[in-house]
């Protein structure tokens, strides 16, 4: 791997390629409830979420790839009152695996 | 799946649910931990520093076989601007000692170290199982819990909620509110590998010694946080954390504040030529006494970060978490010892022994110490670190101007920047809540 170092900026995708994960294909452990306008607390999750798996659509609706989730849970509390993320651990077993945590 | 009845259920296998499952099943009880990850640590994260003290009291000889990294012996804090740091550094001899105070460790290993001390105690530890719900009688007495196992609920006097911060169970269950973004910090850490001899050479230290970097200042760009790094025995942990309401109305990304803070001039020659093998994110609870939750009821028993128990100031949070699950154990062990039904008058003895410990002693203590770093978080991570390596800069720059002059210059550098007041206000809110 590069040295994250002397690579300024270095892109959040790559580095959650250094971690280990078991993905539940098909089982995503966060859904974002359909919505027409998201609200202030979904739309921070664009650059809160550490493992930038929130993005946003043409059409301004908020979405999530939770594959490189690190299982922080900040999404579930910046969202509580709103409701608009449905959030669960993953299934025993899957998700992150921290190698030295 | 399981027919038997268990004396007790602990959820997870962090430092507060090992230290309850060793301590009951080592005094004979019948003890079932359930952990969702596939070992124990493999979902934990912590910076990470051991305080030896509160693991001798579970377990006094941990030394001889725990994977510890090494020795703290040296402890810099250091108050950082955009390009420089102003720092106190203590280094004692004193902490090279035969039973050394602190160590620090890498939470994946040194948690499957002390999970096996569980399994060796004669608990049984169930992977890779989620525990979904709490099962309740007709009188809300939790008798059980339910997993997303296939099977019927696995029964048990009390249940331990060692679930840590995002606990879902406990708070699914109606036993707590959802922890509020104003009193959880956001984490964000990577591990750098290195030669050990360049460590040691890098940190003047010799065989397993060790240092620890605690830093505050412009680096969380005005929020309420801190950042850190330690050194391991092959690897440097560096990271940067602040609260999450803070984070959520900033444009910075947990990401972007971490790569500025490892390419301050002041860090980066530390980690330079490293290898990052791993990005890690975590909650750390923060808002201290004020933010703990009802610990016990009809049973069941909260500890550890599940029920907020951090000491922010002083950068503590293992050694409160193995203790409260140990204080727990002991209660439950008693009750059991006593045949007497796990109520919630009876378990609240767990919070009457909590007070005799450091740990609601210490959170006490500093119970306004989080809302006042928060209130007034411009002037703490922002405007007071600046003043203050302008000032030191005005004091070692030699430029023919006189001393008098220099002193002059300063004072009026702070008093352009806050008012008397503003300081006199801040330094009396600071030592009030200290106290």
């Amino acid at each position: 791997m590069s040295n994250a170092v002397t690579a300024p900026r270095a892109k959040v995708e790559e580095k959650l390629f250094q971690n280990r994960y078991l993905v539940d294909a098909g089982r995503p452990h966060i859904k974002v409830r359909p919505h027409d306008v998201p609200s202030a607390s979904l739309l921070a999750m664009i650059t809160l979420c550490p493992a930038g798996c929130y993005t946003t659509t043409e059409s301004g609706q908020v979405e999530v790839a939770a594959d490189g989730c690190l299982e922080c849970g900040t999404c579930r509390i910046v969202t509580r009152k709103t409701g608009e993320i449905e959030w669960n651990y993953p299934r025993g077993g899957f998700g992150v695996l921290y190698k030295f945590g | 799946m399981i027919e038997e009845k268990f004396d007790a259920i602990v959820v997870g296998a962090g430092p507060s649910g090992n230290a309850a499952a060793y301590t009951m099943a080592r005094e004979g009880l019948n003890v079932l931990q359930i952990e969702r990850g596939e070992y124990s640590g493999s979902k934990n994260v912590q910076g990470a520093i051991l305080y030896a003290d509160a693991l001798e009291k579970i377990i006094p000889d941990f030394r001889e076989d725990a994977p510890l990294e090494r020795h703290v012996i040296e402890q810099r804090m250091w108050m950082m601007d955009d390009k420089s740091h102003t720092g106190a550094h203590y280094r004692s001899e004193d902490f090279n000692e035969e039973k050394p105070n602190r160590y620090t460790i890498l939470r994946a290993q040194f948690d499957k170290w002390f999970s096996s001390k569980v399994r060796e105690a004669g608990a049984l530890v169930l992977f890779e199982t989620t525990v979904t719900e709490l099962v309740k009688d007709l009188s809300g007495q939790v008798i059980g819990v339910r997993t997303d196992r296939q099977g019927s609920p696995i029964m048990a006097n009390v249940v331990i909620l060692a679930e840590g911060v995002n606990g879902l169970v406990g708070q699914r269950s109606g036993l707590r509110d959802e922890v509020s973004p104003d009193s959880v910090a956001l984490a964000v850490k990577e591990m750098h590998f290195l030669p050990r001899e360049t460590i040691e050479a890098r940190f003047n230290l010799t065989g397993n010694e060790g240092v620890v970097i605690e830093a505050m200042g412009t680096i969380t760009r005005g929020m309420t946080g801190t950042g850190f790094l330690y050194t391991n025995e092959e690897s440097i942990s560096v990271g940067i954390g602040c609260i999450v309401s803070d984070f959520a109305e900033s444009d910075v990304t947990p990401n972007e504040l971490l790569e500025a803070f490892k390419n301050h001039p002041s860090i980066k020659p530390l980690l330079a030529g490293s290898e990052c093998k791993e990005y890690a994110a975590h909650l750390i609870p923060e808002g201290g006494y004020r933010a703990i939750p009802r610990l016990t009821g009809p049973g069941w028993i909260v500890v550890g970060d599940a029920g907020q128990f951090v000491n922010a100031v002083h950068r503590e949070g293992s050694n409160l978490a193995m203790t409260t699950g140990r204080v727990a154990a002991e209660t439950v062990v008693a009750l059991t010892r006593k045949r007497e039904p796990m109520t919630a008058a009876a378990l609240k003895d767990y919070e009457k022994r909590l007070e005799q410990t450091f740990v609601m002693k210490d959170l006490k203590k500093y119970q306004g110490i989080p809302a006042l770093l928060h209130a007034r978080k411009g002037a703490f991570f922002g405007a007071y670190p600046r003043l203050v390596s302008q000032a030191m800069q005005t004091w070692f720059r030699v430029d023919g101007t006189d001393k008098k002059s220099k002193e002059q210059a300063i004072y009026r550098n702070f008093r352009e920047t806050r008012t008397l007041w503003g300081m006199l206000g801040d330094a009396f809110n600071l030592v009030r809540a200290w106290r």
